[in-house]
């Protein structure tokens, strides 16, 4: 099955699930109660995002002097930076480093650059026992599925689901109190931090200025994968920069409004390095992945160039009619939503994924709620036109083809509206079938019936 | 090549097109060197008033709501007294901390059995202490956050690995909004900053179940603080 059929087919299916649809708007309505308060609670919530996009925007238009700047702060502290042109390489990196320890066990953080470049199954193919920390995200391992969500990777779940797993995966007794529920997870994985011999992570920003790695998160479960195991392996993409350690001050607290309608998540925790001279703990390695996988493509078209601001906050997911209908599994992506629709024809080739481009509204809902400006709705436009340009579709061209010869032609176009209306009614017994021409639109609605009297008729008839 | 310089390569020359500026809709350009940020952070974040006593309101509110247990005393023999107070009522048997000016004296009059974080140390026995009782850098009233490095707060895992995370602080460490808390780290720090700096704001939580709020995911079910 082709990426699009898929798509189209998923869709279908989550769009008349009227539980899923249920649950993903009581869990959003929330969302947008806590966030607009927070909203409200910036002095100039329009300024700051515009100061956030500028800042973003001076990362990434001189990307190269702040990677270098960086890596060489990263360097003088102990640190070990790896470059990887793409997934292979990541992993070969990762994998290489978990070998040289002798490592049996990796506690993870949440980190989408790990989905995007699918380390857990060639840990687990190396025969290491992987597992996620943030709640989310063991819960979705559990099940064997990729998150739901870049920010709440389980929304889609209800807590008797939760229940049902946690019973049939850990044994554990029957509850469907989430704070039951949530101590069960903690219980299970209190020992993997002490016990594990590598700590992955990923990283939300990543300071030039004074080389530091940024991670946000609300459960603590970053500051022990951190803090615990000997070696540290922090994955991340090129694209994280930010050029002050200040900035932070900014982007902080905008990554908690948009992401979850907080002031500040719990813990936001700068790491610049290993554990340092005179320090007692943390780990003695620690390794910074640097990731490409098409970035400088994307780099590469100066018009979609402002998608690499992106700081992954999942508010355009949030707001975005299509996501909260097909939600985020439909999509086949690492990324999903207005950013995701995006990014994935440049990470994963235009022709393949085109159709998420397709998939909008064009509301611009998601462009008037990036707190860094992303243009996304009209970067859902440009891919369209450059997917036609690219590789126009024979079909479409002989459509509009003819129905330019038609339309400039008055008296073709009058005599093709009167037949047509003669033949309407019998398209009423095979709506919506194979048999239908206009199967694609009527699957789900009505065609309007075709007016008796045409404008330009009804024009002169005035006069 | 290596990697590193195939992508910085690829990098260099990508940037060689310049980008429209951001909320122009791909209409203006400016050449790469020109600054173009056109404010600072401090101006549009959320209001936080001049005076003491509204920098400590502003933070208690935001720490109730946090669900963090803010108490204010006169003295520090107040704030020992509670302490004490505090450690009766939930039966701590073991806790640990780190050497500080203010740590010090308190930590010996709770009579408890002591776990120095600040020196070598097996984490399986800071996993068994009640709580973890740490200094910090500042605490900031802007977000009711607790400042800490893992210099003054008794390393990485003190903070964040017992079920209780309890912080000792000083009135005039009470600051008032994020940009204030990075200028105090870059004076404080900038020759040689710590290898971790954390803003903890409230106990650890998540909404991962149904979006509803629980607390002590995998870090503190409780944050308390103690300022006088
Ligand atoms: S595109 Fe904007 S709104 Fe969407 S996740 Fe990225 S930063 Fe957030």
């Amino acid at each position: 099955m082709t990426f699009v059929s898929q798509f189209l087919k998923q869709a279908r299916v989550m769009t008349s699930d009227l539980r899923h649809r249920r649950i993903i708007r009581t869990a959003l309505g929330n969302y947008e109660i806590v966030r607009d308060k927070r909203k409200a609670a910036f002095q100039n919530w329009q300024s700051a995002r515009q100061l956030a996009a500028e800042t973003k925007w001076e990362a990434v238009n001189h990307l190269d002097q702040y990677l270098e700047e960086l890596v060489a702060k990263l360097e003088a502290r102990g640190t070990k930076v790896h470059w990887a042109s793409n997934s292979a390489q990541a992993r070969e990196i990762i994998l290489q480093i978990v070998t040289e320890k002798k490592a049996r066990s990796v506690i993870k953080s949440k980190t989408m650059t790990s989905e995007e470049i699918h380390l857990n199954d060639a840990l687990e193919h190396a025969g290491l026992n992987v597992v996620e920390s943030d709640l989310g995200e063991f819960i979705v391992q559990l099940r064997h599925e990729t998150p739901y969500h870049i920010v709440f990777p389980s929304m889609h779940l209800t807590r008797d689901e939760i229940s049902e797993l946690f019973q049939r995966e850990l044994g554990s007794a029957a509850t469907n109190d989430p704070e039951e529920l949530t101590m069960i997870a903690r219980d299970a994985l209190r020992k993997k931090y002490i016990t594990a011999d590598i700590g992955i992570t990923g990283a939300n920003f990543a300071i030039a200025e004074t080389g530091m790695i940024s991670i946000t998160e609300n459960e603590g479960n970053a500051r022990l994968t951190a803090a615990l195991p000997k070696t540290v392996i922090s994955l991340l993409g090129i694209e994280k920069i930010l050029p002050k350690l200040d900035d932070l001050a900014l982007f902080l607290p905008m990554l908690a409004t948009m992401g979850a309608g907080q002031a500040l998540t719990a813990y936001n925790t700068m790491y610049g390095g290993p554990r340092q001279p005179g320090e007692t703990d943390g780990p003695e390695e620690w390794h910074v992945v640097l990731l490409d996988n098409h970035r400088t493509e994307l780099l590469a078209d100066a018009e979609q160039r402002d998608a690499l601001q992106c700081i992954r906050c999942g508010a355009c997911l949030n707001v975005c009619p299509i996501f909260r209908n097909v939600g985020g599994h439909a999509y086949g992506t690492t990324y999903s939503g207005p950013i995701g629709s995006v990014i994935t024809p440049h990470l994963r080739g235009l022709h393949d994924w085109k159709h998420l481009s397709n998939a909008s509204s064009l509301c611009g809902a998601c462009t008037e709620t990036c707190p860094v400006k992303i243009d996304l709705h009209h970067h859902l436009l440009q891919n369209r036109r450059n997917a036609a340009q690219e590789k126009p579709s024979a079909s479409e061209q002989t459509t509009y083809k003819l129905f330019a010869f038609a339309a400039n032609r008055p008296k073709l176009w009058n005599f093709g509206r009167k037949v047509a209306r003669l033949f309407q009614p019998l398209q009423k017994p095979v709506k919506g079938t194979a048999l239908d021409p206009a199967k694609a639109w009527t699957q789900t609605r009505d065609l309007p019936p075709l007016a008796k009297e045409s404008f330009k008729d009804w024009w002169k008839k005035r006069k | 090549m290596t990697e590193r310089e195939k992508i910085l390569a690829r990098v260099r020359q990508a940037l060689k097109t310049p980008a429209p500026l951001p909320g122009s809709h791909g209409k203006i350009h400016l050449p790469a060197a020109e600054q173009v940020r056109t404010s600072t952070a401090k101006q549009w974040l959320p209001f936080v008033g001049e005076s003491f006593d509204e920098r400590l309101a502003l933070f208690a509110k935001n720490a109730a709501e946090l669900k963090a247990d803010f108490q204010l005393f006169n003295s520090a023999d107040e704030m020992r007294a509670a302490l004490t107070r505090l450690s009766e009522t939930e039966k701590w048997q073991r806790v640990a901390g780190h050497s500080g000016g203010l740590t010090d004296a308190i930590c010996a009059t709770l009579g408890l059995p002591l776990l120095r974080t600040d020196r070598p140390y097996d984490v399986n026995d800071l996993e068994s202490c009640d709580v973890g009782i740490s200094e910090c850098d500042a605490l900031i009233a802007q977000t009711s956050s607790v400042l800490v490095t893992n210099r003054s707060a008794g390393g990485r895992a003190l903070s964040v690995l017992p079920p209780h995370h309890v912080v000792l602080a000083r009135r005039e460490q009470l600051i008032a909004d994020l940009p204030s808390a990075f200028e105090l780290l870059k004076q404080k720090y900038a020759a040689n900053y710590p290898s971790m700096i954390s803003f903890i704001t409230g106990p650890s939580r998540t909404g991962d179940i149904e979006r509803i709020l629980v607390l002590g995911a995998h870090g503190p079910k409780k944050l308390t603080i103690l300022c006088f």
